[in-house]
């Protein structure tokens, strides 16, 4: 068989993340500490895992409704109203998905049509472009920029926009930077999107984890509600990253489109999960702000180590990542990364992972013990001051 | 002001420094602060948990109930001064319901720590009755589960 000529075109160039080789390394490598995972260190939470065990054991063994539990999407509408000021009818404008890349998947497939641009802020989380390429639509990348604290900022966007964008893709708090957007960064945003008449992913899974503020939603602004659809998930607030369990909450002539795709493709989300989630978002809060306290704390503490080290590194305001610059070294991501690894056997994420303009940068995730994190720093300052 | 104090009962080997840092706050402040505590007597004392079971030495503990006759005027204070007095006595509370004093022992071995119920506890005039319960083995102390040790079992992921 000649496999070449027969697979799809538009798969094959798609790239593989180019997060995942490094860390096939990493898992074969003794004794080295990684900063590189991006999933929380924390167990879920008890009282959830023993309601996903109490459905099991009552037989909740069932597929749920296409959309999801009635009483979890009604839950979510509470949370949404609660937490980001945002109304939703949880008949017809939310969604469970499985996991929020699942609803992000779902947004841009409901939304392009072939040729149509869809907006990507740069650096961002891997998943984007390639959604938009295997939907028929070119991903165009915005750089976004340390001085501005890697904002998206209006002239920016005015810059890429052309008569085929379609979409915009909102990533904040953004993973890999820890970027965040203010209320009044997002009305900058939001009077371009409103003139051009553009919608907007919102892919807020970050939301519970920003550090001084709290979030806000840019579908919670004027003239927006209509033009958004907002991405979010259980797995990085709850640190319930296994149980493969998000939504998306949009007006419903978009929900419409995006629960047809969900209906073929997915059928539904895992019903264990749904229970767990039910009690998550219902009596979660608590744990949600104790995760956040701890991450704060890991977060000044790596901030701080690398500052001290001549890594320059502005300071995140959400998510749970750092990312400094490691340009003083005069090596590239890549470089800085493999030598990390190699000599003190340190894994972080290349910054070129996230997007060209990565370049100069590596993403260190703080999801890890205050102790991994200081021997963690400890390596690292050896390698950048005592290698020149 | 709470939080150096949460920070420090969950791992006494922090420096004033460290905790300034995952503070965001000013390390001479947070050293004043400390020392204050200190003075204050909120901050008693530092302490290791240590896991006794995986050295050679198996020091034995156990909890004592203990009913007493409180004393005129002073109550069950002057009893419990008189008890907790003895080096083998760990920790001693005063209690709702059955009994009235639980004591935490500290020995070297069971023989020993059963002798001082007999031959020092029991003998004093205002304890009516001792029950002394063994542990066997130790889960969980002071909030740490004792013989988990933490594995990152994340696995390899593409985000």
């Amino acid at each position: 068989m000649n496999y070449e000529q027969l697979l799809s075109e538009k798969v094959k160039q798609i790239p593989p993340s180019g997060i995942r080789k490094f860390f096939d390394i990493v898992s074969e490598m003794k004794d080295a500490i990684s900063l590189g995972v991006g999933e929380p260190d924390f167990v879920t939470p008890w009282h959830i895992r023993d309601e996903a065990i109490y459905s099991l054991e009552r037989g909740r063994t069932y597929y749920t409704s296409n959309a999801g539990l009635m009483e979890l999407r009604t839950e979510l509408s509470r949370y949404m109203e609660r937490r980001v000021n945002l109304t939703y009818d949880p008949a017809k404008e939310i969604l469970v998905t499985v996991g929020g890349s699942e609803a992000i998947d779902l947004c841009i497939r409901a939304l392009v049509n072939p040729g149509d641009e869809v907006l990507v802020p740069e650096p961002s989380f891997v998943c984007y472009k390639p959604c938009a390429v295997l939907a028929g639509a070119t991903a165009v990348p915005i750089v976004t920029k340390n001085e501005d604290k890697f904002k998206l900022t209006k002239q920016a966007l005015l810059d890429a926009i052309t008569p085929k964008t379609k979409l915009l893709v909102l990533p904040y708090p953004n993973n890999p930077t820890g970027g965040i957007m203010t209320n009044e960064d997002l009305e900058e945003i939001a009077s371009v999107l409103r003139e051009k008449n553009i919608f907007v992913l919102s892919d807020e899974i970050y939301g519970e984890l920003t550090y001084g503020r709290e979030h806000v939603s840019i579908a919670s602004l004027p003239g927006m509600w209509e033009r958004t659809i907002v991405v979010n998930g259980f797995s990085k607030s709850y640190a319930m990253t296994g149980w493969r369990l998000g939504w998306a909450a949009a007006p419903k002539e978009i929900m419409e489109q995006m629960m047809k795709i969900h209906q073929y493709a997915i059928m539904c989300a895992p019903t264990a999960s749904q229970y767990a989630a039910v009690e998550a978002v219902k009596n979660g809060d608590n744990d949600i702000a104790r995760m956040r306290e701890e991450y704060n704390y890991r977060r000044r503490v790596i901030v701080d180590g690398f500052n001290k080290m001549g890594l320059s590194c502005f300071e995140p305001e959400g998510a749970f990542y750092v990312f400094p610059s490691v340009q003083s070294t005069g090596l590239t991501s890549n470089d800085f990364a493999e030598k990390l690894l190699m000599q003190e056997k340190i894994a972080v994420v290349p910054g070129t992972a996230f997007g060209d303009s990565g370049e100069g940068f590596i993403r260190c995730s703080y999801a890890y013990s205050i102790a991994n994190i200081n021997a963690a720093l400890e390596r690292i300052d050896r390698f950048v001051n005592g290698r020149s | 002001m709470k939080k150096i104090l949460e920070l420090l009962e969950r791992d006494a080997s922090l420096s004033a420094e460290q905790i300034a840092v995952m503070l965001g706050r000013d390390p001479i402040a947070v050293a004043a602060q400390i020392k204050e505590f200190e003075e204050k007597n909120i901050i008693v004392g530092y302490k290791t948990i240590i896991n006794w079971e995986n050295t050679d030495a198996e020091p034995v503990s156990a909890i004592i109930e203990l009913k007493v006759t409180p004393q005129r005027s002073e109550g069950f204070d002057e009893v419990a001064k008189r008890i907790y007095q003895y080096e083998e006595v760990a920790s001693v509370y005063l209690m709702s319901g059955g009994y009235d004093l639980a004591l935490i022992i500290e020995g070297k071995t069971m023989k020993e720590v059963a002798l001082f119920v007999a031959e020092k506890l029991a003998p004093l005039e205002q304890v009516l009755s001792t029950a002394t319960h063994f542990v066997l083995k130790k889960y969980k102390v002071d909030g740490v589960i004792i013989n988990e040790k933490h594995q990152d079992t994340r696995e390899v992921m593409s985000l």
